[in-house]
């Protein structure tokens, strides 16, 4: 058996991640001397080719850029475009849009929970394989899962890269009969995401918490997906489009890696940055407040408090938020009345406009620079993953310290469950992230 | 008797989004039962037990983008025995293919700040252009009732049933007002083929071409002058054919047209 205090533990291909990254630890005498998770994802250049499309076609670009959270990629392009033109839209529009939110947020927890997660803190190498022992809760979680699906497909005309989301608007609004339906399937969703919720918390979780600097939307009355200001846990509030001067991407030199990192000037070091932490954890623990009393009571039931600094309960929050997402889909739809128009008209004007949303995996800012003509000039986009690669390195840093004493397959899954945490999204993070990692 | 062995399944991706192989677990309904009827072998963003090769059934997902994936699609070929491309990443490139039409060296900068560490080839092509395919899976994204036939269909040994009409077809059948006759609006319906069933029409929006050109028959010069009839400008119809399927030949030769027109006639006095 290989020396213990010495050694490397590789991941050349992560599992039940959405898109390709591995992970590379060096033990050197007991103490860990590098962590690099690595993303080998292609570029596919977004940033570049939006330059000269049209405003309008942002949207449906974008959405591409990850099949899982297209939503997300859609409303954080259209409300970047509509500050860019000094357009608001309000009322049963915007009531909809987070309504097709709330269903990317269930379907993609569901997926993430049950699919990605789960399996590793029972010990199985998927969801098909674990369903063999718990048929019950896979079904479940699926059965939510659909659900969360029915509400995108509904309103955006399909689950993947809806077709029926534009500046401004939406192509065409459903009838209130239309969205009636969804009511039965939300009343169950309900109670399976009380289920999963009741689920998970039975599972064993590592006494592991960090002092995370969480960032997120908050917003003076709902728990933010769409709207509201960015804030953090040391007291940061700043709106959207003040993101840029506050966070940056870092450019290290251990890893020649692109990082999100957030400003930190200090004496003698005005250029010092530091991680943050965006994503369920970070929104729950800064809108615990805003959560439905039965998302917060149902939160108490699992053992969280307000704030929640273990990355293991990460599955935990998921299932909350999930909970909540159904219960906000609930109220939307029962208190829905069709909108006079399906769209309001957006005029381009030279300008710029930042948009900031909360993607299931957390925060989502677009930037776009258009032309009195409407093309687009300039065009950047931070995903969650990219912002919280640093963490997740970190995480790894500390964890793995305090479990040398493990052998190198139990370590290595731990390492990757660490990473699956965070439900990393690599193929968001990739047109951004460098991908040739230069070996020294 | 020993039950018959399974069919090996794998599932294999280069530049993309996931959202083609993400259908496969979109399939809340069906997914445990298709997991049952095959071995998953190889599907990492579904399991970490990966099983080598060779595969009875390959879905590739994704274009080729980098000089690695260009000698991996090789070594995905030699382990299957059908090797079937899904979406309009593999089967025409993808949006990321829009790099084909300009200097690929001049974006780079615009998105990386250390250009020198990328690499990335000139070109986003399908998987059909570097290893023989047996089937390609139009869509962006796939169909996923449409690639549960396409999986049925392979591992019981036939040749999948998929329709091939145009988009415009489905308007017809189900009642939608043609866009175009009626409103004027740009719509590629006549010479893309189905697979959404006509969805953007039925939600008052034209067809922008997810599931590519009709194999053959895309008479897209037509279209283009209907178009241009209606005050569509090159610019904007060049736009209409270069989004996630650019890299179908006859699209890509429309887009080229309306190109070469619209520089024209920023020419003219």
């Amino acid at each position: 058996m290989s020396d213990r205090r010495s050694r490397n533990i590789k991941v050349a291909m992560l599992a039940r991640v959405e898109g390709e990254g591995g992970l590379e630890v060096r033990v050197r005498n007991g103490r860990v001397t590098d962590v690099k998770f690595r993303i080998f994802e292609p570029p596919r250049l977004f940033e570049a080719f939006l330059r000269g499309r049209r405003f309008t076609e942002a949207p449906d670009i974008t959405a591409r850029i990850c099949g899982i959270c297209p939503v997300a990629y859609q409303m954080s392009s259209v409300h970047a475009m509509e500050a860019a033109c000094g357009v608001t839209v309000d009322g049963p529009l915007r009531e909809l849009r987070r309504l097709l939110y709330c269903g990317e947020w269930i379907e993609s927890h569901a997926l993430h929970v049950v699919m990605l997660h789960a399996p590793d803190f029972l010990g199985y190498p998927s969801a098909v394989h674990m369903a063999k022992d718990h048929a019950g809760h896979v079904t479940n979680g699926l059965a939510l899962k659909k659900t969360g699906n029915a509400i995108v497909a509904l309103l955006g005309g399909r689950e993947i890269h809806p077709i029926n989301v534009r500046v401004g608007g939406f192509y065409r609004t459903p009838t209130k009969r239309e969205l009636h339906a969804l009511v039965e399937p939300l009343e169950r969703a309900r109670e399976q995401a009380l289920a999963m919720l009741d689920w998970v918390k039975g599972f064993e979780f590592p006494e592991f918490e960090r002092d995370y600097e969480f960032v997120a939307l908050r917003h003076p009355l709902e728990y933010p997906i769409n709207e509201g200001r960015i804030v953090s846990s040391l007291g940061l509030e700043i709106p959207a489009s003040e993101y840029e001067r506050h966070f940056t991407e870092e450019h290290a030199q251990h890893s020649n890696a692109l990082r999100g990192a957030k400003r930190a000037p200090q004496e003698g070091d005005p250029g010092a940055l530091k991680p943050y932490l965006v994503g369920p954890l970070a929104r729950y623990s800064l809108n615990f407040d805003r959560l439905t009393p039965a998302a917060q009571q149902a939160a108490r039931d699992a053992g969280l408090g307000p704030v929640c600094r273990n990355p293991f309960h990460g599955i935990l929050v998921r299932s909350v938020e999930t909970l909540w997402a159904v219960e906000e889909a609930l109220r939307i739809v029962a208190t829905y009345e069709p909108p006079d128009a399906p769209a309001v008209p957006v005029e381009p004007r030279a300008g710029t406009g930042v948009g900031a949303t909360e993607a299931p995996r957390g925060l989502l800012v677009h930037r776009y620079r258009i032309a009195a003509d409407g093309s687009i000039a300039e065009a950047r986009i931070i995903p969650p993953t990219s912002q919280n690669q640093r963490s997740i390195e970190d995480d790894l840093w500390k964890f793995i310290e305090a479990r040398l004493g493990l052998d190198d397959a139990t370590l290595t899954w731990q390492c990757e469950q660490a990473v699956r945490n965070y439900d990393p999204c690599i193929s968001c993070a990739t047109h951004f992230l460098k991908l040739r990692r230069v070996e020294g | 008797m020993a039950a018959p062995r399974k069919p090996r399944l794998a599932v294999i991706k280069f530049a993309s989004c996931d959202g083609c192989q993400l259908s496969i677990l979109d399939c809340e309904d069906e997914l445990l039962a298709v997991a049952g009827a095959v071995e998953i072998a190889n599907f990492p963003e579904a399991s970490r037990a990966v099983l080598r090769g060779p595969y009875d059934l390959t879905l590739v997902e994704g274009s080729i983008t980098t000089p690695h994936d260009a000698e991996r699609i090789h070594a995905v070929r030699r382990d299957s025995k059908v090797l079937v491309s899904i979406g309009a990443c593999a089967t025409a490139g993808g949006i990321q293919a829009l790099r084909n039409f300009a200097e690929v060296g001049s974006w780079v900068p615009l998105v990386y700040p250390t250009p020198d560490w990328i690499q990335t080839l000139k070109t986003s092509t399908p998987i059909s252009h570097h290893v023989k395919v047996d089937y390609e899976l139009q869509g962006c994204p796939v169909n996923k009732h449409q690639l549960l036939e396409v999986v049925l269909a392979f591992i019981s040994g036939r040749r999948p049933f998929l329709p091939s009409h145009a988009v415009c077809m489905d308007c017809k059948r189900r009642g939608v007002v043609c866009l175009t006759v009626a409103r004027g609006e740009a719509c590629l319906g006549p010479v893309t083929r189905t697979g959404c069933g006509a969805l953007c029409p039925s939600y008052g929006r034209g067809c922008f071409g997810c599931f590519g050109p009709l194999r053959g028959s895309a008479n897209t010069g037509s279209l283009s002058a209907v178009l241009q009839g209606h005050g569509h400008s090159h610019e904007e119809l060049m736009r209409l054919f270069r989004t996630f399927t650019c890299g179908a030949e006859a699209f890509r030769k429309a887009s080229e047209l309306h190109e070469h027109d619209a520089s024209e006639s920023h020419e003219r006095p």
